[in-house]
């Protein structure tokens, strides 16, 4: 019997991609669907997806749940569970074309949500820490549903196809976005399994990455302490959790969380003026220390964090034009996207770019 | 009355051909196998006290000597051995308790042996440690839950006290008493020109030894010979030893022949009396009496010192190893059911405790479980044999791991296990000077350093071959390890799969 995903760790190799407007313009989904076409050869039609902040500005007060499910008994199960704990303002279909290159997919639901007060204050969390619960014991204990984007005003599309053929599937060209992220993906083994596609997410913070770190389990092991669990075995996964940990449990920003994941070497803290917090952070979270090639994109409701390994294991560069700046594994996908681009660079191992929306955009 | 049939284990085979007749054996051998007989010009031995501590052998300038075990031995059975008959006579006359050293050498599982290490192939790179850096450095002791910040927003970069080591390996606790002043010199001087630790043992710091405080480690154990309120400032964080793998359940004892001159002085107790460590701390019949211990440890060096608290493997060892945490140690250290020791009751030794693989793989978890994890270290020895021994320890969750028989070894010991005799030929295990002085510290030191570099070495190449570049990341990372000839039980204990899976 075949594996599907989270049964069996599954290694990938993978192509990444990103556009934002530090305007806070939107663009639709056409021009990162076509940089994806360069790097087709990363993919192998084994996992598609991109993740759209921005899109739901009616609704930007509401979480917005993308759910996989398996058949209609599974959505009922799913549903009745919601209600117990949100109020859901809309429930829909998520539109999609057909496609001679997406096939057997699952019912693919999304869901405009609010936690209800009673519940909150019963539960004494908040509304973020308790979405969060719900997202992983929806994922862990609903068999056949799966969230698979949880976050206000933005959402995650994925698939089992080549990324651009899971765009047009998914009508990405009419959407609007400020900011977009897309993945394909290569990996060993064929799950064939809809979920674990990428990007991957939890609340607004995506995941688009590529590479196969070697920390996996060390870095699984230490998160799961603190409520996470890790059902699909991927480095994506982990990944988002390590993120959502620093930031929204522990506070740190994205400098301190970039240097937590891809801490400097102990022989270049030493020359550091910042020493002693660099020092901090890698004693005291060394289990969130990755290691191992990635290139990772990090999107979250207003901007982006880029990241490499500190080694610098896999490509990407960084180009940027008007408003525009770009990330993709190769130079190709941005001038596919922006064939002006200018400033294009390679960041170094560790070295994070930031990108955010200028203050006072509404978004 | 019965007679024992008690022949000598060992036979000294003396290739007569090449022996000159330099009697170096004959001086070398403290247990006086060797004499020499005048008028016959030959060397002749008592093999009745031959330890096979294979002193002679080594410096014979011929290779005259090889001590081989006797093959005159009872009728073969497989359940009444040799051993066991022995052991039956030597009772019999004696009425004793059975005495032995060294760790347990019976043929039970040695789990290091049966898990494999990962190695990256295709999807991600392989490091190479000759041209990338590879980080081994490793910081022990409590880690903060929460970060605090100042007023304006900045981390405020204040932790526990910590120990940082360059590798994760420190030289475990061995008295002073037990082995002899070169061997602490040895040990001291090794700890500190690595950047590790060594570990006093229960028998003080002799006043010589100050000088290495930032690297010792100085042990209270149940006697609380030689502690005072110089000894706990002079080291590097303190460790209140509740047990030892080797014997688990039980005190110790240094005999009063052993406690002369400056071993009296350091013990602080007269010469020539036993020193006799009580089995459990008088203060400490319960969790709360070991918190007790650990804050006012922590108060007397005004917190400024990690506190260690060690324990012998032992069936419950996870539940303890959670209360432990819970009770202000900032260091955890395991110590499995092989681990080495001076003198232990041989029944104890050898049937007493569990192995240090499944102690650490079940303490690890149930600290995870209950997410404490990070609010301790865990060090774990008995017995870690090698560089793959270590980088399995740390991959099943260890921080760090002790090591002393193989620092012993490194210095000269021969593993005869006969340390509780008192006359260790190689300097080690005695405190005879005409024995102790045949230990130089400046190559024992040498040699500690050069097994501990040679370890680190591999190390490194082990991790880069699992594509991994920091310590860190290989601490509990569990998937780089499978096991091999493993039941369903010992796998899921270990948390690992079995190979091929």
């Amino acid at each position: 019997m075949k594996l599907k995903e989270g049964q069996i760790r599954i290694p990938s190799g993978c192509a990444i991609s990103a556009v934002i407007s530090r305007e806070g313009k939107r663009m639709t989904g056409e021009k990162i669907i076509e940089s994806m076409k360069p790097m087709h050869d990363r993919s192998n039609g084994l996992g598609g997806g991109f993740a759209a902040y921005g899109i739901y500005p009616e609704y930007k007060e509401f979480y917005a749940l993308h759910i996989f499910y398996d058949d209609n008994t599974s959505r009922h199960t799913c549903e009745q569970f919601l209600k117990d704990g949100f109020e859901i303002v809309r429930a829909e279909n998520i539109p999609t074309r057909k496609h001679k290159n997406i096939t057997d997919e699952p019912l693919i639901w999304r869901y405009f949500v609010a936690p209800l007060a009673s519940v909150l204050a019963r539960m004494q969390l908040d509304e973020k820490e308790y979405t969060a619960r719900i997202v992983m014991k929806i994922n862990t204990e609903i068999d056949g549903a799966y969230v698979f984007s949880s976050g206000k005003n933005m959402g995650a599309f994925k698939a089992v196809g080549y990324p651009e053929d899971v765009g047009e599937f998914y009508r990405l060209d009419e959407y609007g976005a400020y900011l977009w992220t897309a993945h394909g993906r290569y990996p060993t083994n064929t799950p064939g399994w809809w979920g674990g596609a990428h990007p991957f997410g939890l609340l607004d913070y995506t995941i688009v990455h590529n590479g196969e770190i070697s920390s996996y389990d060390a870095n699984r092991r230490f998160i799961e302490m603190f409520g996470y669990k890790c059902t699909l075995q991927t480095d994506t996964e982990v990944i988002t959790y390590i993120a959502d940990y620093l930031m929204r449990k522990q506070g740190l920003t994205l400098e301190e969380t970039a240097s937590v994941i891809a801490a400097p070497f102990w022989s270049t803290i030493e020359n550091r003026e910042d020493k002693e917090l660099l020092k901090y952070l890698r004693c005291t979270y060394g289990g969130l220390l990755i290691t191992g090639p990635f290139s990772i994109i990090l999107g979250f409701n207003g901007g982006l964090m880029a990241l490499n390994d500190r080694l610098k294991l896999r490509s990407m560069v960084v180009g940027e034009k008007d408003d525009k700046i770009f990330i993709a594994s190769e130079e190709a996908a941005i001038r596919t996207m922006e064939p002006d681009a200018e400033n294009i660079y390679s960041p170094a191992g560790g070295e994070p770019v930031i990108v955010r929306v200028k203050e006072g955009v509404e978004l | 009355m019965s007679i024992n049939y008690i022949y000598p284990e060992y036979e000294v085979v003396r290739n007569d051909a090449r022996c000159i007749r330099c009697r170096v054996c004959e001086r070398q051998c403290a247990n006086e196998v060797h004499s020499y007989d005048e008028e016959r010009n030959l060397l002749i031995s008592d093999e009745a006290k031959c330890v096979n501590c294979k002193r002679c052998v080594t410096l014979c300038p011929t290779h005259a000597l090889k001590i081989v075990k006797s093959d005159c031995r009872f009728k073969e059975n497989a359940n009444w051995t040799d051993d066991t008959i022995r052991e039956i006579y030597k009772q019999a006359e004696s009425g004793g308790v059975l005495l032995s050293s060294m760790g347990n050498p019976k043929p039970l599982p040695v789990y290091w042996d049966k898990i494999l290490i990962n190695a990256s192939q295709v999807t991600n790179p392989s490091i190479d440690p000759l041209r990338e850096p590879m980080e081994t450095k490793v910081f022990l002791g409590k880690k903060p839950d929460k970060v605090k910040r100042d007023e304006n927003g900045n981390i405020i970069c204040k932790t526990s006290p910590q120990l940082e080591l360059s590798i994760p390996i420190m030289f475990s606790a061995m008295s002073y008493g037990s082995i002899s002043y070169n061997a602490h010199a040895s040990l001291a001087r090794a700890a500190t020109e690595l950047g590790i630790y060594y570990n006093t043992g229960e028998g003080g710091l002799h006043e010589d030894f100050y000088q290495y405080g930032p690297n010792t480690i100085v042990q209270v154990a149940s006697g609380r010979f030689g502690v005072h309120k110089d000894y706990l400032e002079a080291g590097a964080a303190v460790e209140i030893k509740m047990g030892q793998g080797a014997k688990p359940g039980i005190g110790g004892h240094l005999p009063g022949a052993k406690i002369v001159g400056d071993v009296s002085r350091t013990r602080m107790i007269p010469e020539g009396s036993d020193a006799i460590s009580p089995a459990p701390h008088h203060d400490i019949y319960s969790i709360e009496d070991l918190r007790q211990l650990v804050y006012s440890l922590k108060e007397a060096t005004e917190y400024k010192k990690p506190v260690i608290v060690k324990v012998a493997a032992v069936h419950n060892i996870a539940a303890i190893a959670s209360g432990i945490a819970r009770s202000g140690a900032d260091i955890i250290a395991i110590d499995g059911f092989r681990g080495g020791t001076g003198a232990a009751p041989t029944r104890i030794r050898d049937n007493v405790g569990i192995p240090i693989e499944l102690a650490l793989a079940s303490v690890d978890q149930r600290l995870r479980d209950e997410g404490i994890r990070n609010n301790v270290s865990l060090v774990v020895g008995g017995s870690i044999r090698c560089a793959s021994d270590v980088v399995k320890a740390i991959a099943l969750g260890a921080d760090a791991c002790y090591i002393a028989t193989g620092a012993l070894l490194a210095l000269g010991c021969h593993l005869c296990r006969s340390c509780q005799g008192g006359k260790c030929n190689w300097g080690i295990a005695t405190q005879r000077p005409e024995l102790t002085k045949r230990l130089n510290p400046d190559i024992g030191s040498q040699r500690l350093i050069n097994l501990m570099t040679a370890w680190k070495h591999e190390i490194k190449e082990l991790m880069g071959g699992m594509g991994i570049n920091s310590i860190e990341a290989l601490r509990g990372n569990r998937l780089m390890l499978r096991g091999v000839g493993l039941n369903g039980k010992e796998l899921e204990i270990l948390g690992i799969s079995h190979a091929g899976e």
